[in-house]
């Protein structure tokens, strides 16, 4: 009977895995510029600085950061069965798929071009967006910015570039959000880090289009550690957008990234996610904002794909009057673990901050909710709200809460709320009774959980977005 | 529909909740373009009867046959027997969080149309809807009966119906919760909806829907059966005198 139901679950994931091999799992014959060896050891770091022609400081960063990374035990907490069988021996840290950059789709090679293009990535670009940076592997192989954006003085490059161009900058705030020390793969990070995205936007300036970087990995063991640095000036805005996919292979790749923000006062930044990545890849990504006096950051993140994501978007609210909000949904399908939360630290006072959590687990699927709520002591008039929903969809779906708060002073407001439901039987019920067949009634209801979520994506994203729930739905046992 | 078949017709049927035993052995026959109404205090087994004809995967009807327009409905789930035009204006509709209710609507008439029906006109027509039930605009947009007052509720479940254009559309106590300016909106709603092709079965506690909605025949229900038919001058019996006679005439039968 086991036998069965497991049989049953393989030939789902095959089918998941086909229908998302369909659409974004097709893979290049690559003939790489440079592919290094597996592995990482100071010899791969200097490499991969040299290659880059980076100033000796970042090389230092970069060394030192390895020996934090060689020396951090991996995480006790999470998924540890999963944690520990990355081999970090059997990766590639750094694979640069062409010589140089380019600035027009024509120049990029036809193989590569033809990736974004069934991505949809140029015609996103004509349509709606201010600027897009497009990393294939280790390297951001196209990158183009609305003239008009760039008149603005807005500095949109991918990472390599921001630090050939503006080291002052970068090195003044690099790792001044989340230092090396932060975890074992910030660490990681920060030591083999190639690509990501460089914004800056000057004081007062507003970005009234979206950026968009997209990432992709192609290679089979391959590990991509973007490294992404935002800084808003005083009273400017911007809204950042990433998305990320990957082809299906039979071994594990690793995406590790590093993304800063820091909105100085009076500054907003919008950062979306929609993170879906193949189901073999480990997505373990540290993000942390700081939000300055009456500054806002927002954190749109939404995981459907991977094996296992452990992700905890954070803001550190350290002005007065700073406000946060991170609205995150996770769907959890066959075989995948879920491990996202949110932080938030109130470290200055009249400081207010929202966390939305959603998820999603179908089949055997495991979300987690983990989050911290910290109000330092003078940290008077905070206030916090913390909603944590969670659907469940089948007997083995699986969803746990595990939220945390540290609070340091009396003259706080602080909600929690956290439920977990079921599809019920008499929602069903009420919808199929209308004509919806019982599959179409349950992806009514999932993308009606979803709604505050997905209100909040720019039309063309929540269209893809209600497509990918649509593919994960299909065949679900009630 | 001059050969005078039944629209809907069931015969013997018998209802199981969790293993109790609710109706026991209904049969009712049902001609185009009439009205009737099943009536009967709470817990006399009406609400089951509705649920296990709409196919309630609670409500298990044991035994008994089921027919809309010749169709044998028992073989049927309950998105195909909305598909093959029964209808049930749910007595407590229920919340979906984050559908809205022109999505829904949507959704709901094509999966009556097919997935490549063309659907332009649907906007238009479900405003005029709206307009005819006095249903404010701003509704559209809000979600599924989530934090609707008991009216609201009752009025959309009609706007439902005269969307989906059932053959038989079973209302279950829409009267229920209803102001008297609510009760007429929705029985003018309910009468606009009925002609000589569709046939209604209303499921009522109290008479008062009746005095808007006028039955051909009068049902009424006691311990799961139905223990007296007549024409509407049975409801009103019922409304003057209550069910004591009725339950007593039964009771005196049965000592019989």
């Amino acid at each position: 009977m086991a036998d069965t139901a497991r049989n049953q679950q393989n030939e789902q994931l095959q089918r998941l895995n086909e229908d998302y091999g369909a659409k974004y799992g097709f893979r290049d014959p690559v003939e790489y510029f440079h592919k290094g060896a597996k592995g990482v050891s100071h010899e791969v770091v200097e490499m991969i600085s040299q290659m880059k022609n980076e100033p000796r400081w970042m090389a230092d960063i970069r060394h030192e950061a390895l020996d934090i990374f060689l020396a951090k035990p991996t995480p006790g907490w999470g998924n540890t069965p999963l944690l520990n069988e990355i081999d970090f021996a059997n990766i590639y840290y750094f694979m640069k798929p062409i010589e140089k950059q380019e600035k027009s789709w024509d120049d990029v090679p036809e193989y590569i071009r033809k990736t974004f293009d069934r991505l949809g990535i140029p015609e996103a670009e004509k349509s709606f967006l201010g600027g897009v940076s497009a990393q294939y592997e280790s390297e951001v192989v196209y990158h183009s910015m609305k003239q008009e954006l760039t008149d603005q003085g807005i500095i949109f490059l991918d990472m390599d570039s921001g630090l050939r161009e503006h080291p002052e900058i970068v090195r003044k705030y690099f790792g001044s959000v989340i230092p090396s020390m932060d975890n074992k793969f910030a660490a990681l990070n920060t030591a083999v880090w190639s690509g990501g995205s460089f914004i800056y936007v000057p004081p007062g300036v507003d970005v009234k289009v979206p950026l968009q970087a997209y990432f992709r990995i192609n290679a089979e063991n391959m590990g991509q550690f973007e490294r992404t640095l935002i800084i808003a000036d005083k009273g400017s805005r911007v809204h950042y957008i990433e998305g990320c996919t990957a082809p299906v292979y039979s071994t594990d790749s690793l995406h590790s990234a590093v993304v800063e923000l820091l909105a100085l006062d009076d500054a907003y930044i919008r950062y979306t996610t929609i993170q879906n990545w193949a189901r073999n890849i480990y997505n373990l990504v540290t993000k942390r904002a700081s939000a300055h006096k009456n500054a806002t950051v927002e954190w749109v993140d939404g995981n459907i794909g991977s094996r296992l994501t452990m992700k905890y978007p954070c803001i550190q609210l350290l002005g007065e009057g700073a406000k946060g909000e991170i609205l995150s949904v996770a769907f959890a399908g066959i075989d995948q673990h879920q491990d996202a939360g949110a932080k938030v630290i109130h470290a200055a006072p009249n400081t207010s901050s929202r966390v939305t959590s959603k998820s999603i687990s179908k089949d055997n699927g495991r979300a987690t909710y983990r989050g911290l709520v910290k109000i330092h002591k003078n940290a008077q008039n905070a206030k916090v709200s913390v909603e944590c929903d969670a659907l469940l969809i089948g007997e083995n779906a699986r969803s746990d809460t595990y939220p945390t708060m540290e609070i340091d002073n009396d003259q706080v407001r602080v909600e929690h709320e956290a439920r977990v439901s079921k599809v019920a039987e008499e929602q069903l019920f009420y919808l199929t009774s209308r004509g919806l067949s019982e599959d179409d009634a349950r992806l009514l209801i999932v993308n009606g959980f979803m709604e505050p979520f997905t209100k909040e994506l720019p039309l063309e994203y929540a269209v893809e977005l209600n497509r990918l729930i649509e593919l994960e739905m299909e065949g679900s046992i009630g | 529909m001059s050969d005078k078949q039944p629209i809907f017709e069931f015969h013997d049927v018998h209802v199981e909740v969790e293993g109790t035993e609710v109706v026991k052995g209904v049969s009712l026959s049902i001609m185009p373009g009439e009205i009737h109404a099943i009536m009967g205090r709470n817990g006399s087994g009406k609400s089951s009867l509705s649920n296990a004809l709409m196919g309630h995967p609670l409500y298990k009807i044991t035994k008994g046959t089921v027919r809309l327009n010749g169709q044998d409905l028992l073989e049927m789930e309950p998105d195909e027997r909305s598909r093959a035009g029964l209808f049930l204006a749910f007595q407590y509709p229920l919340a979906i969080p984050g559908v809205t209710v022109a999505n829904f609507m949507r959704a709901a008439i094509q999966s009556h149309r097919g997935k490549e029906a063309d659907m332009s006109d649907f906007r238009k027509w479900f405003t005029t809807a709206m307009n005819e039930l006095e249903i404010e605009r701003s509704f559209a947009s809000r979600y599924l009966n989530e934090g609707f007052s008991g009216g609201e509720k009752k009025r959309l479940e009609i706007l439902q119906m005269s969307m989906l254009r059932p053959k038989l559309a079973l209302l279950d106590e829409t009267d229920s919760g209803l102001d008297i300016d609510a009760l007429k909106t929705v029985s003018e709603g309910i009468n606009r909806f009925h002609n000589d092709t569709n046939a209604l079965l209303l499921v009522t506690h109290y008479q008062r829907l009746l005095n808007y909605v006028k039955p051909h025949k009068v049902h009424v229900m006691m311990a799961g059966q139905f223990v007296q038919s007549g024409g509407p001058e049975l409801a009103l019996k019922l409304e003057e005198s209550g069910y004591e006679w009725l339950e007593k005439q039964v009771a005196e039968k049965l000592e019989v």
